[in-house]
């Protein structure tokens, strides 16, 4: 119940933070990216701002085996960077300098209620699908 | 000067911080979106947390918005066939990345994986090279 309502909170000051910082404008967004043409870099702040706060409550629970609430402490252990993890970066990169969403602000921007975020947002799910069927026997964690 | 644009990415930047932060200190879980989302999907034994932080992240933007008066942003690219075209390549990318902006550039990041930071500049520079050969075929045409 108290891991719910904490996951409630963290999703609005989420979309919240999202919102406020511009990530939910593909103007700012794309600007961002166009680092050759007149780059706009105040984005790169809503990524310092998260880390400056994110890497002391990481840091704090690295050798926890429990959070403060007793929930286990669910930290990926894969150290390899391998083709897979390149490629796969690589590839969503590609897809957000062509329309300027990343998945999390797509998501929070679909209460702009714009068609053709719903789109993007549907065929977002449509391509994690493909991925999901292409690897069947891969338990989700 | 300091403009009202770089403030707000820092603290949206920030919120998202306490965001990350509330969600690993209590629920014990990463703030990725592309995996919650991916969870939310198929993994039906735990889908109640990710649907409520998901919930969340749209609310947290509507709340944004209804207490800031700051303008709903317009699509950069309000092309159905880019919607499509980058919400399935987004997708797929960060499933077979194993995570988005969030997931590898924040808490990854904060974390200090090696493997997030090698993903994060990955999707980055595959980013800023997509919108700069999209210019250059543009100037092209």
């Amino acid at each position: 119940m108290k891991h719910h309502l904490s996951a409630l909170l963290a999703g609005v000051l989420f979309g919240f933070g999202l919102a406020y910082s511009g990530m939910t404008d593909t103007h700012k967004v794309l600007g961002f990216l166009d680092i050759f043409g007149d780059w706009d870099y105040d984005l790169a702040f809503v990524m310092a701002g998260a880390l400056a706060v994110s890497i002391f409550s990481f840091r704090l629970m690295r050798n926890r085996k429990f959070s403060f609430i007793e929930c286990p402490i669910d930290l990926p252990n894969n150290q390899v960077i391998d083709r897979k993890l390149l490629s796969g970066s690589a590839i969503f990169g590609i897809g957000w300098g062509l329309f300027g969403y990343c998945p999390g602000p797509a998501l929070t921007a679909l209460i702009y209620l714009e068609p053709n975020t719903i789109l993007f947002v549907l065929s977002m799910v449509a391509g994690i699908t493909i991925h999901r069927f292409l690897q069947p026997l891969k338990p989700v964690s | 000067m300091l403009d009202e644009s770089l403030i707000q990415a820092l603290i949206g930047g920030l919120i998202i911080g306490v965001s990350a932060s509330i969600l690993i200190l209590l629920s014990g879980r990463i703030a990725g979106i592309s995996g919650i989302l991916n969870g939310a999907l198929f993994n039906s034994g735990d889908r109640l947390w990710r649907i409520l932080f998901l919930g969340g992240l749209l609310f947290g933007g509507f709340l944004c918005h209804l207490f800031t008066g700051k303008p709903s942003p317009e699509l950069a690219i309000n092309s159905p066939w880019l919607a499509i075209a980058g919400g399935l390549i987004v997708g797929y990318g960060v499933r077979l990345g194993s995570g988005c902006t969030s997931g590898h550039g924040i808490c990854g990041i904060a974390r200090l994986s090696k493997r997030s930071i090698a993903a994060t500049l990955c999707f980055i520079a595959s980013g800023m090279t997509t919108v700069a050969l999209i210019k250059m075929i543009g100037a092209v045409i």
